[in-house]
């Protein structure tokens, strides 16, 4: 038997934040799933991916809360703490970043769930999560080099 | 005109490797295994769920001469980020099969889950390819 590219042992790690982005996930439990130290994990996913694991957390829950606007009546509060994250501060400004409007502007301009068309979760989970470093979780400091720091 | 699918191709990392996975952890059957040595020993190799005999699923490697050693580099390392699609499997009882390939080796990178349009979960195959378990909504099915 061949040996499998690395990759595949990347795309565990990024399998396990689509599964379990609710749940306090960090960088050594990722680096874990994919069998490396945590920085050496973290160079090879944003090699592997074009983004560090932390900026694809916080983007897939970025993504999951959009989707919660758009098909659910739950508070921004209870959206917020339903994708993991624990600052409604926070994550209302990580979304205004990533999608270019506040959750509340988000809802309100899409229209209601009984309207769309049943297109599969696995397909509006690749296709709508935002991109970039619009999805940096902190503004970005003036003159700072690098995209995203990787806690 | 009637047009109807028979085979479809999937990229895997390694044909004996696949094999062992889609019949002895998927139950899939082996529909044929045959080398060619006018075409430099390609294994035309196919494997198909049961109860649907008229469709099946090729198994490749990507290797000279089809790709070039740097495009078939590109292709493996594609299928092993999951970046090369996959397939959906319908089902009748998502979480007894969910239960059932669990048993014997599977890797879900989902748990079954309610959707709108049935139950799904979903899993991928050695190489990396993603396959989704949907048991379907009445109105979906």
């Amino acid at each position: 038997m061949a040996s499998l590219p690395p990759d595949r042992h990347l795309l565990r790690a990024k399998d396990l934040i689509d599964a379990r982005y609710r749940e306090p996930l960090d960088v050594p439990a990722l680096a874990r799933a994919a069998h490396a130290s945590p920085a050496h994990f973290i160079r090879r996913f944003r090699r592997a991916f074009g983004e560090t694991p932390h900026q694809y957390l916080l983007t897939r829950r970025l993504e999951r809360a959009a989707a919660l606007l758009r098909t659910t009546d739950h508070t921004v509060t209870r959206i917020c703490l339903e994708v993991g994250l624990t600052s409604v501060g926070s994550f209302t400004s990580s979304f205004k970043r990533a999608y270019g409007v506040t959750p509340t502007a988000y809802r309100a301009a899409h229209p209601p769930a009984a309207r769309r068309a049943p297109v599969p979760t696995c397909v509006v989970m690749a296709w709508t999560r935002p991109q970039g470093r619009a999805a940096s979780e902190k503004p970005r400091r003036a003159g700072a080099a690098s995209v995203v720091g990787d806690r | 005109m009637s047009l109807r699918v028979a085979y479809v191709g999937l990229w895997v990392h390694d044909q004996d490797e696949a094999l062992a996975f889609y019949t002895e952890r998927l139950g899939f059957e082996l529909r044929s295994d045959v080398s060619l040595p006018e075409m430099g020993g390609y294994r035309w190799l196919t494997v198909g769920p049961p109860g649907q005999p008229d469709i099946a699923f090729t198994l490749n490697v990507p290797a000279p001469p089809v790709f070039d050693e740097q495009t078939a580099a590109e292709v493996r390392t594609a299928v092993a980020q999951g970046r090369m699609g996959g397939f959906i499997l319908n089902c009748d009882d998502c979480r007894a099969t969910y239960e059932e390939l669990r048993g014997r080796g599977v890797e879900f990178s989902q748990e079954p889950t309610e959707v709108p349009y049935g139950i799904d979960a979903a899993f991928r195959d050695v190489s990396g390819n993603q396959i989704r378990l949907v048991q379907p909504a009445p109105a979906y099915a």
